[in-house]
């Protein structure tokens, strides 16, 4: 089991009832999809919110980053980083500055 | 003591204003959801403490929230819905054949019988049930399914189904409206659906009485006489005494026929009222001057509504769930504007008032009459 930390949108955030940066444990492989598949289990609110209910595919306002490199468009089960992985790093999940 | 509590979705979160039956005191509670477009909000009349909110944002999607205390606290819930089978097409802006996709829900409509039943009007048009109050969400599909959907086109704000309409004397009756493919009925509860588009004219489209395409802007019902709608047309505000099956013009006297919203008198079944917009291309009054047309002969004869209106420089829109009426003895009537004012007026439309003046863009209003 992996303790991953994992900071998410300050709207997300709200639905959730969280404050500040969230810390999940996640099994197996580490890659965007296990840590959204363990954060949607423990904030079932953010289901459909991050990723698409039905595709599950990464809604297009937002992205994701993990050791200061752009991971929105890798394969989903593609393995995050070891210090992402180790929770020395954060997955950031970050929305689009864009809009009003 | 009675009171009324209106819901309001704005561009930017949803408020609830509280009064008691005189109307002219209000406190206000809000921003809930505060940054999220809530485009709708209702309550259900069997439990007036459970209310149900449509939240949106183009970064995150939709969410569902329900309350059970009447707006206080409020717990999300269920937020997927899912085409029944395959999706499949509808035409596109262009006529192109466009996959339908959820975007978001437009309008709420709780059961008249059972708290835990509400439907959702959702863009790309369709319509869904839930009988769980919210968690989980099903697609009355045989809509989307009608044999002309693959036709249908999205109006200027997309492909909305943004009415709902449930008969209070038949179970199996309901009424929905799309933007823009028209108005349908179902008289077996949804499981089929037939349009109800005869005696409407749109010369923007190319057969202008075509049996679907009409852009439909919304709906209103009394109660007591479901056989009777009135509709306000993309132009042209229409009325049908046979639940859709043939519609008239009733625009008469306005001063232009575009608008957006349409609502009956709580107790007066032949009393109606609109807001006229100037054009499709300019959302907004005619001359600056803010004024609500009231009918009470069903439609044609109208006459302007204007005291504690602005009535020079006002260039707001009143969009289509942004209009309502409580079901106090003297009937309230309800509005809220593009432009962040909810206005009331406690007799029936002879004199308004503004409750609030600077919410965010008002999306959508609603009232509860409490006891």
């Amino acid at each position: 089991m992996n303790v991953v930390r994992v900071e998410i949108p300050h709207h997300l955030r709200t639905l959730a009832g969280v404050r500040g940066e969230l810390t999940l444990d996640v099994s197996g492989a580490v890659s965007v999809k296990s840590v959204l598949d363990a954060l949607e289990a423990q904030y079932p609110m953010l289901q459909g919110t991050i990723r698409d209910h039905c595709t599950l595919e990464r809604r297009a306002f937002l992205r994701f980053f993990a050791c200061e490199e752009d991971w929105s468009h890798e394969p989903m089960d593609k393995p995050l980083p070891d210090a992402v992985a180790t929770g020395e790093q954060p997955l950031l999940i970050i929305g689009a500055i864009a809009g009003g | 003591m009675s009171k009324v509590r209106v819901l309001a979705g704005t561009k930017k979160g949803a408020f609830v204003l509280t009064s008691d039956g005189k109307r002219e005191r209000w406190e206000v509670s809000g921003p809930h959801f505060a940054g999220w477009e809530i485009y709708h909000m209702k309550g259900s009349p069997v439990n007036p403490e459970r209310i149900y909110a449509s939240q949106s944002s183009g970064w995150f999607g939709q969410v569902m929230q329900r309350s059970d205390d009447g707006g206080k606290t409020w717990e999300p819930v269920g937020n997927k819905f899912a085409y029944e089978g395959e999706a499949g097409t509808h035409q596109w802006y262009d006529g192109t054949p466009h996959p339908w996709e959820f975007k978001r829900v437009w309008h709420l409509e709780p059961s008249l019988t059972d708290a835990e039943t509400v439907y959702a009007g959702v863009e790309d048009a369709a319509l869904f049930k839930s009988t769980d109050g919210g968690q989980n969400w099903t697609e009355l599909s045989g809509l989307r399914k009608h044999g002309t959907g693959p036709n249908w086109q999205p109006g200027a704000g997309g492909m909305c189904l943004h009415t709902v309409i449930l008969d209070p004397k038949d179970d199996n009756r309901m009424f929905i409206a799309i933007s823009a493919a028209g108005a349908f009925r179902t008289d077996d509860g949804g499981e089929t659906w037939k349009p109800i588009n005869k005696g409407l004219y749109s010369q923007y489209i190319p057969d202008p009485r075509a049996e679907v395409g009409h852009c439909v802007h919304h709906i209103a019902m009394h109660g007591e006489r479901p056989g009777v709608l009135f509709m306000q047309k993309h132009w042209d505000v229409m009325r049908s005494d046979n639940a859709g099956d043939n519609w008239t013009e009733v625009s008469g006297n306005l001063p232009t026929d575009f608008g957006f919203a349409i609502d009956v008198h709580a107790h007066e079944p032949e009393t109606i009222y609109v807001v006229p917009i100037k054009s499709d291309s300019e959302h907004f009054p005619l001359d600056g001057a803010l004024r609500v047309y009231r009918s009470k002969t069903g439609g044609n004869e109208w006459e302007a509504m204007t005291k504690g209106l602005p009535q020079k420089d006002c260039y707001v829109n009143v969009l289509r769930d942004a209009m309502a009426v409580d079901k106090l003895d003297e009937c309230g009537v309800y509005f809220g504007t593009t432009g962040g004012q909810v206005y009331v007026s406690a007799d029936a439309g002879e004199n308004w008032a503004p409750i609030v003046r600077d919410l965010p863009a008002v999306l959508s209003v609603e009232v509860q009459t409490l006891s």
